[in-house]
């Protein structure tokens, strides 16, 4: 269950950028082949937001589908696993799309006094 | 939980030194302009303002990658690693797949020819860093607690305890787990994924972002094959429909069958890590 350790790692990582501001959204970026489960990240952040600046803070997350290029014959494919079969035959493919993860962008309160 | 790597309960992070005996709780650190340290602040309250004002919204584009601090770490392993000449592997299973069986025959058979320490990571006790231990190698228990893989910052502190030789090898044997590890960049210069042949032929395309993470795939147990009802030929398959460059040994690490090549290719890659690309000769 490393999606927890992931989702502590992105309250760190927002909580130093916020820099004392109140956390209103969080959008992540995660990539339908970087063996990280969306429902787990939601589940643990709730958990994780506890105490901290992001404390009922909205959780955003985009899903990236997996996109590949045959080495052989150069055809993009749609993937849903890290693995796949060209029409060409060949499973030699680069992944263009769908192992990111990241912290796409943060929404906090700015006072204006 | 180490914030700085984020991936487990730090406070439950145990690193054994089996030459003292010495069981170590501590804490790695990165400054904002990179820089490790090793200092014990734990200070992260960060001091809401007080101030009852009109409040706007603003939004921060930060596009950061989640995993860039155990990124960082692990370049900064890579490198420590290449300054030493030091082959460093990650050997990643599922339990009881015979990695401490496969390494401790390794140790064994090459002391003669080749210095190896080794990481030890488990979620708890030092069972099999002690069986390291009996070879005579170097060897250091990392207990990862609740944790389910090592991660950059933990062999960063393990290899300080570790101490290994130059122009050695540092085995890095994973808490047994097909899953998390993957994720995870060490700094090692292989990552090596070690199948039993009592498990099923299907686990690389049941694990696929393990098989294709690795580098090398070792089938091991295979004196078992005559017992069980496994299919080598198909897992291979299966292996290099994943990664069809992923170089596969087959070895049984009590009979000693298949493990002359593995051997040989851990001696030439250490022998290849020394020597100069001819490309930079003479310039």
């Amino acid at each position: 269950m490393h999606e927890f350790g992931i989702t502590q790692n992105i309250v760190a990582i927002v909580t130093e950028h916020a820099k004392g501001a109140k956390v209103q959204r969080v959008l992540l970026e995660i990539g339908k082949l970087s063996a990280i489960m969306p429902d787990a990240i939601r589940f643990c952040f709730d958990i994780c937001t506890q105490g901290t600046l992001l404390a009922g803070a909205t959780l955003e997350i985009l899903e990236i589908p997996g996109l590949g290029r045959c080495r052989q014959c150069g055809a993009e494919i749609y993937l849903d696993k890290p693995f796949g079969i060209c029409n060409c035959g060949s499973v030699e493919l680069d992944l263009i799309t769908g192992e990111e993860l990241k912290i796409k962008e943060i929404e906090i309160e700015e006072l204006c006094v | 939980m180490c914030v700085t790597c984020g991936c487990s309960d730090d406070g439950e992070i145990k690193i054994t030194n089996l030459e003292t005996d010495e069981t170590e709780h501590n804490h790695t650190h990165t400054l904002s302009d990179g820089i490790i340290t090793h200092s014990h602040s734990h200070d992260t309250h960060i001091k809401a303002p007080q101030i009852h004002a009109k409040i706007h919204k603003t939004t921060i584009s930060l596009e950061q990658d989640i995993l860039a601090n155990n990124n960082l770490l692990a370049a900064q392993n890579r490198g420590w690693f290449k300054g030493r000449n030091i082959l460093a592997l990650n050997l990643m299973s599922s339990p009881g797949a015979g990695k401490t069986t496969l390494l401790t025959q390794t140790i064994n058979d090459l002391k003669h020819q080749l210095s190896i320490s080794v990481i030890e990571g488990d979620q708890e006790t030092a069972n099999d860093a002690k069986k390291i231990k009996e070879t005579g190698s170097k060897v250091i228990q990392i207990n990862t607690g609740t944790g389910c893989h090592l991660d950059a910052s933990m062999i960063e502190r393990g290899l300080q305890k570790l101490n290994p030789p130059l122009n050695s090898v540092v085995m890095i044997e994973n808490v047994g787990n097909l899953v998390c590890p993957a994720l995870f960049d060490l700094g090692e210069q292989a990552k090596v994924v070690i199948l039993s042949v009592t498990e099923g032929e299907d686990k690389p395309i049941k694990y696929p972002h393990m098989f294709r993470a690795s580098n090398i795939m070792i089938l091991t147990k295979i004196d078992l094959l005559p017992y069980v009802d496994f299919d080598v030929q198909k897992c291979i398959e299966y292996a290099k429909q994943i990664n069809p460059q992923i170089q596969i040994f087959q070895v049984s690490a009590t009979t000693g069958t298949g493990l002359e090549k593995w051997y040989a290719w851990l001696i030439e890659k250490l022998t290849n890590l020394s020597t100069i690309p001819s490309s930079l000769r003479n310039t």
